[in-house]
């Protein structure tokens, strides 16, 4: 690992300067990606700022239909938490599929969507519930925050403080996890929300996307069997020597099925 | 550097550490602490799990910094007067080791995990340590062993 200045500053405010008279800022939160990418050398911040100090960050709360996660809450604390088991059952599925107990210990939602892995669980739910991440600065509904392959709409120094969630009528998430890294292979996350159903595919494509045609079936009539015949294109897809581009396209429409029928 | 005060097996410690040092490291070569394995170095294998203020984590993937404060336990802080913690007891038992290379990962895991979960059966095990890998054993007798030294530690 390169060398570095590390701070842990305990506010928000504390946490920008810092940023701003960086040359080259990086916050950790958790740092179940950070810390291996700077061991390999990939990255090269002059200065690592940790989130973990600050308060604002943390806790869950459900207020009548609206679930809101602190950018800095652990996977285990998603997982173990009454108010998301007992408002969104599925998610606190998906965050217990997270990785290991050890991974889970550290790694945080906000770190994770913040790095937006082409692979990574957290994504699917958020896009597929429809949620919005809170920021410093703004709100960003999750339609615009996913952009590309590790890429989000946060700005240069942008940190996430919290998400909010509206609790959907049901949800499930599945996913085909590759059996080394427990990353998805292709998971699928399907909400039927207030506004409509949605279809969140992670680890098929180079970023999180929806399928809006999945949806419009689902939509008139919410059953796994409206989705046979189906399928995403597989242009564009992931093939590498886990699966092929065919596979991940195959996956989805298998997986999407089996996330209907398990939905509650 | 930087001047980190912890708590390890008990004992306060203060050590001068690098903003770059990984807590793994910290506690094998500034604290002699050589139990923590570093298996793989990339989060995967699980050798090198310790506890954090009670919760597992993969020591090779933390700053040493970031554990000023808290409250650090290695597999050289479970065996109390000499005599071996029932998890790890449950290990010899049960033949739950050969090379016995990702045994203090294995058993740190396991620890908690019996901890947290009373009513653990072989497939919670299994999922629990999704995290440590053993080349060696098949990870049958490990299972039995985790079972085995989860009853113990409920007395």
């Amino acid at each position: 690992m390169y060398e570095f200045t590390f701070h842990q500053p305990e506010t928000l405010d504390e946490a920008a300067q810092i940023f701003a008279h960086a040359d080259d800022g990086q916050f950790i939160a958790g740092g179940q990606t950070i810390v291996p990418v700077m061991k390999q050398r990939l990255a090269m911040p002059s200065d690592i700022i940790d989130l973990g100090r600050i308060s604002d960050l943390e806790g869950i709360s459900l207020d009548g239909d609206l679930l809101t996660i602190g950018a800095m809450t652990t996977h285990a604390e998603v997982a173990a938490s009454q108010d998301v088991k007992k408002a969104i059952p599925a998610l606190a599925h998906l965050a217990d599929e997270i990785g290991d107990p050890a991974v889970r210990n550290r790694g945080t939602i906000g770190g994770s969507i913040a790095n937006n892995d082409p692979a990574a669980d957290y994504p699917a739910a958020l896009l597929g519930l429809g949620a919005t991440i809170h920021t410093v600065t703004r709100a960003i509904p999750t339609d615009d925050f996913f952009t590309g392959m590790f890429e989000t709409a946060l700005d240069e120094g942008e940190v996430i403080v919290r998400v909010s969630i509206p609790v959907p009528e049901k949800a499930a998430y599945v996913k085909f996890p590759q059996p080394a890294s427990r990353f998805a292979l292709v998971g699928v996350f399907v909400a039927k929300t207030a506004d409509g159903v949605r279809v969140a595919v992670t680890g098929a494509g180079p970023c999180v996307f929806r399928v809006k045609e999945m949806e419009q079936a689902l939509d008139k009539d919410f059953s796994a069997a409206v989705l046979k015949g189906i399928s995403v294109p597989d242009d564009g897809l992931n093939s590498d020597l886990h699966a092929s581009a065919d596979y991940r396209a195959s996956l989805v429409s298998t997986l999407a099925r089996r996330a209907v029928a398990q939905a509650q | 550097m930087s001047v980190i005060s912890l708590t390890v097996n008990g004992n306060p410690v203060t050590v001068d550490v690098e903003a770059r040092s990984l807590l793994s490291r910290v506690l094998r070569d500034q604290l002699s602490l050589t139990g923590t394995h570093v298996g793989c170095d990339t989060s995967q294998c699980g050798a090198c799990v310790v506890h954090v203020d009670g919760k597992p984590v993969k020591s090779c993937t933390m700053l040493a910094v970031q554990a000023a404060g808290t409250d650090v336990t290695t597999i050289e802080g479970l065996a109390r007067d000499g005599k071996l913690h029932p998890m790890q007891e449950a290990f010899r038992e049960n033949h739950g080791l050969q090379c016995g290379f990702c045994t203090p990962g294995m058993i740190m895991s396991a620890v908690a995990l019996a901890e947290h979960n009373p009513d653990l059966d072989e497939a919670a095990v299994r999922k629990g340590l999704e995290g440590n890998l053993c080349r060696c054993t098949g990870y049958q007798n490990i299972v039995h062993a985790v079972l085995d030294g989860a009853k113990a530690m409920r007395g």
